[in-house]
């Protein structure tokens, strides 16, 4: 165990909001950390596959049920995986001292954020891609608008996930918290997000309920794709929405990591 | 950028006025006065739970509720400046299991010296602190697959990248064996030696304060002692440590009883 003579001190680097080597260093970490975990990966982009395989041949005798619910489908996948990954992930880092480590280091929240962001994007990406290929070609989901509309509004619900985790993972304490976490904040989503059946169909209570909740807005623009040649306004209005959920609740989640705690 | 030359260089590494941490319904730190110079190895003594691990939080700027005057290499304690400036060691190892050991210091390297430009100077920073750790032959190991006393040894490297000039060490020898913590007493006093940085370093077990420049000694979240270890050996009579820092207990006990009794 020697000292070696020193290399020249690193200049003090500023610490900034966002900063895109930082965050690009942050992404790329949480991708190699994945990639010793094989098996998560596998579950992650191969269980929205199956489940889609799944529904198609439970819906064997009435394609058109299929068609109805496998496109709202391919948007709510991606938004369960990435928030149950993130949440586990996040607190993992909250709970190993790392988070600690790196506030008390020249990282801006922001970057963090992004990076994680970034990272479950990427494999929201692929995700999306294999469960959209497999539901219009394999198992021959009936979609009017053009394929790529659904893996926009599919990569949104996925960026939302890993929002609403990110925000989640900041009131578990454990690690068995964070996955009860899932039931309450994306169960009742689930139900009232016009899966089951059409939301003006519902108590007007639960539809006014269901009008402010982001994953309505994710199937709306499913269905919007499902139904129509072109990008309709509503489709716009919709992807915003989301779009806009997912960042400001990514806020809220940067808000959450403090650089002081008690 | 700041202009790091006009600070005056005789600043002490840390300075603290009425320190006092408030941690739920408990006052942790009670009005602490003390001055930790450069350039030395100060040991941070006291039992378990007397706050040493708080003290510490509060000079690398991650405690809350801290009131009172607390200076860090010349500006309050948490300056967004101050954290390429200081290493930082948790008591428990924090690093990522499921990555390698050179995973892991190249991320924080990457963090600390951001951008293409840097990757070189990264490189060699990351392959120094390994070996200063000695864990060059588990470069390639990953974290979770070590000993307990590696990983800690790892987290510790951390702390050494970019040569920092404090570094903050809440018990860096726990749990290693006496090779091992002689060999880390010299890199810490290689490290104060040649590359005049100052190390903090607390600990439970009193035969390592015969290793350091300085003592503070504490209990129950109030400083007993602040002193080299000769003067506090010869000011109680005592041949350790050890028997300097029990003296000074019973001492603060009876003074506090006697408080009690004359009120």
């Amino acid at each position: 165990m020697t000292t070696t003579t020193t290399t020249p001190p690193i200049a003090p680097a500023p610490t900034s909001a966002l900063n895109a080597s930082r965050t690009l260093a942050t992404a790329a970490r949480v991708l190699r950390q994945l990639r010793h975990d094989p098996r998560s990966i596998a579950l992650m982009i191969l269980v929205p596959c199956v489940m889609l395989f799944l529904l198609r041949y439970v819906f064997d005798g009435s394609p058109q049920t299929f068609d109805n619910i496998g496109a709202s489908l391919l948007g709510i996948f991606p938004l369960i995986t990435m928030f149950l990954v993130t949440s586990i992930a996040t607190l993992r880092e909250r709970t190993s001292g790392t988070l600690e480590r790196l506030l008390a280091m020249p990282l801006g929240k922001g970057d963090l954020v992004a990076g994680y962001a970034l990272a479950f994007g990427t494999l929201a990406i692929i995700q999306s891609v294999l469960a959209t290929a497999l539901a219009l070609w394999g198992l021959g989901l009936d979609v009017t608008g053009s394929p790529w509309l659904l893996l926009l509004v599919a990569l949104l619900d996925a960026l939302l996930g890993t929002a609403l985790g990110l925000f989640v993972s900041a009131f578990a304490a454990s690690e068995f918290q964070a996955v009860q976490f899932m039931p309450a904040v994306i169960f009742p989503q689930l139900l009232l997000c016009g899966l089951f059946t059409p939301r003006d169909n519902m108590h007007p209570v639960l539809e006014a309920i269901s009008d402010v909740l982001p994953m309505s807005y994710a199937v709306d623009g499913m269905n919007e794709v499902l139904r129509h040649t072109d990008m309709t306004a509503a489709f716009v209005r919709d992807t915003l929405i989301v779009a806009g959920c997912a960042l400001l609740v990514l806020g809220l989640g940067a808000a959450t990591l403090r650089r002081r705690t008690q | 950028m700041m202009n790091y030359s006009s600070e005056p260089p005789d600043t002490p590494a840390v300075h603290a006025e009425g320190l006092t941490v408030v941690r739920g319904p408990r006052t942790v730190l009670r009005g602490l006065d003390f001055t930790v110079p450069r350039g030395q190895i100060t040991g941070l003594l006291g039992p378990s739970g007397c706050g040493k691990s708080t003290l510490m939080r509060s000079i690398v700027g991650t405690q809350a509720k801290v009131t009172g005057t607390l200076d860090v290499l010349g500006r309050p304690a948490g300056h967004p400046t101050l954290r390429t400036r200081i290493g930082y060691v948790t008591q428990a190892p924090s690093v990522y299991d499921d990555l390698t050991v050179r995973q892991n210091l190249d991320y924080f390297a990457a963090i600390l010296a951001p951008g293409h430009a840097a990757s070189e100077r990264r490189h060699s920073d990351v392959t120094r602190v390994i070996e200063d750790v000695d864990l060059t032959s588990h470069a390639d190991s990953l974290a979770g697959n070590l000993s307990g006393g590696q990983r800690s040894r790892v987290s510790l490297a951390v702390a050494l990248l970019g040569t920092p000039e404090l570094l903050v060490l809440d018990e860096p020898t726990v749990g290693l064996d006496p090779v091992l913590r002689r060999d880390l007493w010299n890199l810490f006093h290689d490290i104060a030696a040649q590359r005049g940085a100052t190390l903090l370093i607390s600990s439970h077990v009193m035969d390592e304060a015969e290793r350091c420049h300085r003592l503070l000694l504490m209990r129950e979240g109030e400083i007993l002692a602040d002193d080299t270890p000769d003067a506090l050996r010869t000011r109680t009579g005592s041949e350790t440590v050890e028997d300097a820092f029990l003296h000074l207990v019973d001492e603060a006990v009876a003074a506090g009883r006697k408080k009690e009794t004359t009120r």
